[in-house]
């Protein structure tokens, strides 16, 4: 296996883009990311989109050569992959797999989603595709409701709080202020999140993540070759992709996802790193509550623990573990095809010192969650300065 | 679908106010994840008196595919 690097990134804002399609979107991120690397599109050997429900959404099929061509990305393997709310980070995944086994020297690695052209039931509608359509959407469960169902159970088990989870949303928006491509970009207090209008209780609209459209790309080689390119690479130390059952009424427990723990698990081990020594990270926050559980599956805190620990600031900016410095999907927006790759853009920022105002000081290892459905799909990913 | 599917406990519960498309004239309507004592566990609806985790619960009717449960007695 050989080590692979992030050699190039590139991603649009994201927020309700009137006037951009899925196609240019792609396309700029695609554009900004090979400018970035400084390598043109003849180079790339092969073109891996992530995209949730662009036939859904916006009606288009056949979208990886739909896109690769407008970027002048021809004759090459297009292919899309779709894996829900971590569509990209599969993209990103086997796109690794294929680098470091040998096939391609320059992979083109690009999420994208055009959700705001929907009003809000048909949005709801179209994500809930992602769960058990024959079992708990049948009942009426949005994805909203199934994350508020985890919600409820772990201030069962543990005592989390509306507070703690209202702090989670507090911290990204502070942060998502910060940031020129968020999609929301407005400091909300806990009072204000803590009086947001109901979605799927105990969850308000401040604890969801944000209906956007965008894009983001990311370029892998080779470290060897990635050190002669334009930008300084970011090493990937290491990734994994695991899955779990859809329905979320099948899983054993719904307080911790068995996805998330062994994916990061894998990642840590193949990194040889402890969460101890991960620095900050982009964790997959479609809610509130799913920030809170995978610090703790992740191993930043104990079980239980990750209310009062993100509660207590330990999660900020300025805390012990920077968690979505972004603004995360909560601030930054979750275009859902894209927030896989979005992430590992976000941490790349952060590791070349480019994170402008939002920037952490201990930023030389990142690692990037990224969750499918109620933890049907999850990649972990760790990087570090190469 | 008609068989009973008997009585069960509430693991956990919501309350859904943002409703997707086809239930949007029903909302709010709350849901819930039921482990049966037949030990199968389901996402039904609850019909009546609000549930809450812990709570007892029967199988009242099958409407279109979907168990609606009532808070036990």
């Amino acid at each position: 296996m050989r080590q692979v690097a992030i050699a190039g990134i590139g991603k649009t804002r994201f927020g309700a883009l009137e006037g951009a399609d899925i196609r240019s979107l792609a396309a700029e991120a695609s554009r900004k990311c090979l400018e970035n690397a400084g390598v043109s599109a003849s180079q790339v050997e092969a073109f891996y989109l992530g995209n949730f429900a662009g036939p859904c959404f916006v009606g288009q099929n056949h979208l990886a050569p739909y896109i690769a061509s407008e970027v002048g990305i021809v004759g090459v393997p297009a292919t899309r992959f779709e894996a829900a709310c971590a569509s990209s980070g599969a993209a990103f995944f086997h796109a690794y797999t294929a680098v470091a086994a040998g096939i391609y020297d320059a992979v083109l690695v690009t999420g994208v989603e055009k959700m705001t052209s929907q009003p809000t039931p048909k949005v709801t509608e179209i994500l809930a595709s992602a769960g058990d359509l024959g079992g708990e959407i049948r009942a009426g469960a949005t994805f909203p409701a199934l994350f508020a169902m985890i919600a409820r159970r772990h201030m069962h088990e543990f005592g989390t709080t509306r507070e703690q989870l209202a702090a989670v949303a507090v911290k990204n928006h502070a942060s998502g202020a910060l940031n020129p491509d968020a999609h929301l970009r407005k400091k909300v207090t806990i009072e204000q999140a803590l009086a947001g209008k109901p979605v799927a209780d105990p969850l308000t609209v401040y604890d969801c993540s944000l209906v956007s459209d965008g894009a983001a790309a990311v370029l892998l080689m080779p470290l060897e070759r990635a050190r002669d390119a334009a930008s300084k690479p970011v090493l990937i130390r290491g990734v994994a992709q695991t899955s779990d059952q859809v329905a979320l009424d099948r899983k054993q427990s719904i307080t911790w996802f068995p996805a998330v723990r062994a994916a990061g698990e894998k990642a840590y081990k193949m990194a040889g790193m402890t969460p101890a020594e991960v620095e900050f990270a982009e964790l997959h926050d479609c809610f509130t509550i799913a920030e809170i559980v995978a610090v703790e599956d992740l191993g930043f805190a104990k079980k239980g623990e990750g209310g009062p620990y993100s509660a207590a600031g330990c999660t900020s900016l300025t805390g012990e573990k920077p968690v979505n410095t972004s603004g995360g999907l909560k601030s930054k927006g979750h275009p859902v095809g894209a927030t896989g790759v979005a992430q590992l853009c976000d941490l790349a920022l952060q590791i070349r010192g480019e994170a402008g105002e939002r920037q952490v000081k201990r930023n030389n290892v990142g690692l990037a969650q990224n969750l499918g459905g109620s933890g049907a799909t999850c990649v972990v990913t760790i990087v570090s300065g190469a | 679908m008609s068989e009973s599917l008997g009585g069960g406990v509430v693991y956990t519960e919501t309350v859904v106010h943002s409703a997707p498309e086809a239930l949007v004239a029903e909302a709010p309507y709350q849901i819930a994840i039921v482990w049966l004592d037949n030990g199968g566990r389901l996402t039904g609806r609850i019909a009546g008196e609000a549930v809450k985790i812990g709570d007892r619960v029967e199988h009242a009717e099958w409407r279109g595919g979907v168990a609606f449960f009532r808070k036990a007695s």
